[in-house]
């Protein structure tokens, strides 16, 4: 059935796809920033980007996809509008769950900001101490272990706002 | 939409006429996981009846996929959820490959069940762990369904609902208790499982602006007249969303950095199921969906090889058991890309055959280092020691998994590499040759990693720090060595478990899962019922 309309009209509207450019593109940026919840305005943005995308996957619009109401070769395409409402769902309930993780974050840090993968800064701090990387000295030193590590890690912005 | 009409009257019919069928356990699955899930959300206050519901629910999926294992041998069963028929419903289709997964994967969840509920939540002196008690088994159950639904899903969409599913659960999971390390991690893994998805998303769109359908039996029949170009686009953009949730090479950094924070039961599972659900995912939709394209499969002949061996440099590195076996995962996947890269039906068999493999494999490991955790106060290599003197129970239970995922002969990881490798010196091209000597010096080295955890955990002189007086609660070890003898026995199953691999690889490709699903002529067939029941339920 889709199939069919679908060879009926395949010209995309180019506001569409301009609108699509313009929110991957914001999208994509945010999402690269450090704080949870940039990240999570660019997912959103790049979410809505790709609603439309499937939007205009489905063809041309139409009249309303119901038997007797419209003749069928004039019909909009439902199937889109179906993926694109269950997409939407999808959406809010993770865009919740990173609003709560955020929060959490904020709790336990005061701020949201992505934090660096333990390995990196163990292997920058080795660096700076031009120590080789094969062998843990941080814990044969301290004895401080990686779970240590990670459960006291903060941002490098932190440091860099302190000096 | 007369022909709608028709076809909902057809299936209408055939459900009386037909009765009870095979059809009948196709959905289940994916329905018993979540209507349990739903069960044990209202029994929050029961902690002993929530158990009882999981763990019974688990067991009768157990007993489903067992019962479509031998079901699906005469081949695939199809079910038109809701009496839509093929092209217009969603299907859900169990064929030899699904059934498979399905198997290992609810054999593997009801096994780390049951670790967990011994493990409970009073192992740790953190009060944080106490809080998600009644969560934990709801979303557990969640996680069960979504995997459930990605094996069986017979329309792209529904993967991705089915993906969507099994992430949601596993962000919870991984963020279980709120821990500062957890949302840490959990940050990274949920903001990359959300790109993955979108990715997903935006292939989806492709297809069906290209296609106009997401039923996959229905894209495998048009994907290959469309412009190649458009294809090959479609066609990458769906590898690189199941190649992050496989944690392929460039796109694995995700993985050795979150798994190991979570709890040991959420890590064995995890490690077992999700990389294999992608991995699932990329076998499906590259074998079904498009027609054989060499530049697709020597580019992923190179991600194979650079994920072998990038990753067991990795795991070389590492001194805490957990982040070393992460690190052994990601590379292990090389192997089953490896296998589907070699684009035969001898090579799809061989990665199906490590897939099941390394899914008890890796599991039975992760449930290992929770034990040695508690036994030894520590994941961490240097903290640990003299474990094969205080606990020589425990250091079977290591040695033998650890062996195994090495490839020691005869144990089943043995076998599932020789497969590869012999697949891939007989396709004999320079590429091959590489990619089989890659695969041997990764083993090499996996055998390092795990001798050398071995020697330091369970070897070493105990440092004094190290208790000597706690016992392994019975519960734990029980699920955990039934762990280890079934990776025993898939050594003594391997020939008829690769009898069984094989058959599955070779329908992969022969038209056999389009003409269950879209049968010619439209007649159907007694193993085509249309389902009313539906996914409603949970």
């Amino acid at each position: 059935m889709s199939g069919a309309q679908h060879a009926v009209e395949m010209t995309p509207n180019a506001v569409l796809v301009l609108a699509i450019g313009v929110l991957v593109a914001t999208g994509v940026y945010l999402m690269l920033e450090r704080s949870l919840t940039r990240v999570l305005i660019g997912f959103i943005l790049l979410g809505n980007g790709v609603n439309l995308l499937l939007l205009v996957a489905g063809g041309a619009a139409g009249g309303a996809p119901i038997v007797g109401e419209t003749p069928v070769g004039k019909m909009s395409d439902p199937l889109v509008q179906a993926l694109i409402l269950t997409a939407i769902v999808i959406t809010l309930g993770l865009t919740a769950f990173i609003l709560a993780m955020a929060y959490r974050s904020w709790q336990l840090h005061g701020h949201d900001e992505v934090q660096d993968d333990v390995e990196d800064r163990r292997i920058a701090r080795l660096a700076a101490r031009n120590e080789p990387s094969f062998e843990d000295a941080d814990a044969e030193e301290s004895g401080e272990t990686l779970d240590d590590t990670a459960a006291t890690v903060r941002d490098e912005t932190d440091e860099e706002a302190a000096e | 939409m007369s022909a709608l009409v028709g076809a909902l009257q057809a299936a209408s019919s055939s459900w009386t006429a037909a009765g009870w069928s095979t059809g009948t356990l196709v959905p289940l699955p994916v329905m018993v996981p979540l209507s349990a899930a739903g069960l044990t959300l209202t029994l929050w206050r029961r902690p002993r009846l929530q158990r009882v519901v999981s763990v019974t629910a688990l067991a009768v999926v157990v007993a489903v996929s067992v019962a479509l294992l031998f079901v699906t041998d005469d081949g695939p069963v199809v079910v038109h959820v809701g009496g839509w028929a093929a092209p217009v419903g969603i299907d859900l289709v169990a064929d030899r490959l699904s059934a498979l997964m399905l198997t290992v994967s609810s054999v593997v969840l009801l096994l780390v069940l049951l670790y967990s509920l011994a493990q409970g939540n009073d192992d740790s002196d953190d009060p944080t762990e106490h809080a998600p008690v009644s969560i934990y088994h709801p979303t557990y159950l969640v996680l069960a369904a979504g995997v459930g639904n990605a094996f069986l899903a017979g329309d792209l969409f529904n993967l991705y609902v089915g993906f969507e599913i099994l992430l949601a659960a596993s962000y919870v999971l991984l963020t279980l208790g709120g821990t500062g390390a957890r949302i840490r991690a959990g940050s990274i893994y949920v903001v990359v499982g959300l790109l993955s998805s979108v990715v997903f998303l935006i292939a989806i769109a492709l297809a069906y602006a290209a296609t106009g359908t997401v039923n996959m039996a229905q894209l495998a029949e048009r994907l290959p007249e469309i412009d190649p170009t458009v294809r090959l686009a479609i066609q990458l953009l769906l590898l690189l969303a199941f190649g992050i949730k496989a944690a392929m090479f460039p796109v694995s950094a995700w993985l050795p950095d979150s798994y190991p924070t979570a709890p040991a039961p959420v890590t064995a599972v995890f490690a077992g199921l999700l990389t294999k659900v992608g991995v699932y995912a990329i076998l499906r939709t590259q074998t079904l969906l498009f027609p054989p394209d060499e530049r697709v499969d020597d580019a992923l002949m190179w991600v194979a090889l650079l994920t072998m061996v990038v990753g067991i440099l990795g795991a070389v590195a590492q001194d805490d058991i957990k982040r070393l076996l992460s690190f052994t995962l990601v590379s292990h996947i090389g192997y089953m890309l490896f296998g589907i890269a070699l684009a035969t039906s001898s090579g799809a068999a061989a990665a199906i055959f490590y897939v099941v493999h390394h899914i008890t494999v890796q599991t039975t490991l992760f449930l290992v280092v929770g034990l040695v955790e508690r036994r030894g106060g520590s994941t961490s290599l240097d903290r640990l020691g003299g474990l094969a003197k205080l606990a020589p129970g425990l250091a079977i239970l290591f040695f033998v998994p650890a062996m195994n995922l090495g490839g020691i002969p005869p144990l089943s990881g043995f076998l599932g590499k020789v497969g590869l490798l012999e697949e891939g010196a007989r396709q004999g091209t320079a590429l091959a040759y590489v990619l089989v000597v890659g695969s041997v010096v990764t083993s090499l080295l996996t055998l390092y990693a795990v001798v050398k955890a071995w020697n330091k955990a369970f070897w070493q002189e105990a440092p004094s720090s190290v208790p000597t007086d706690t016992t392994l609660p019975r519960g734990m070890v029980a699920p955990t060595a039934a762990l280890v003898v079934l990776g025993l026995g898939l050594t003594a199953i391997a020939g008829p478990l690769y009898g069984y691999a094989e058959r599955a690889a070779g329908a992969l490709r022969d038209g056999s899962y389009v003409q269950a699903v879209l049968p010619p002529g439209g007649a159907d067939t007694p193993s085509q019922r249309a389902a009313t029941t539906g996914e409603d339920d949970g």
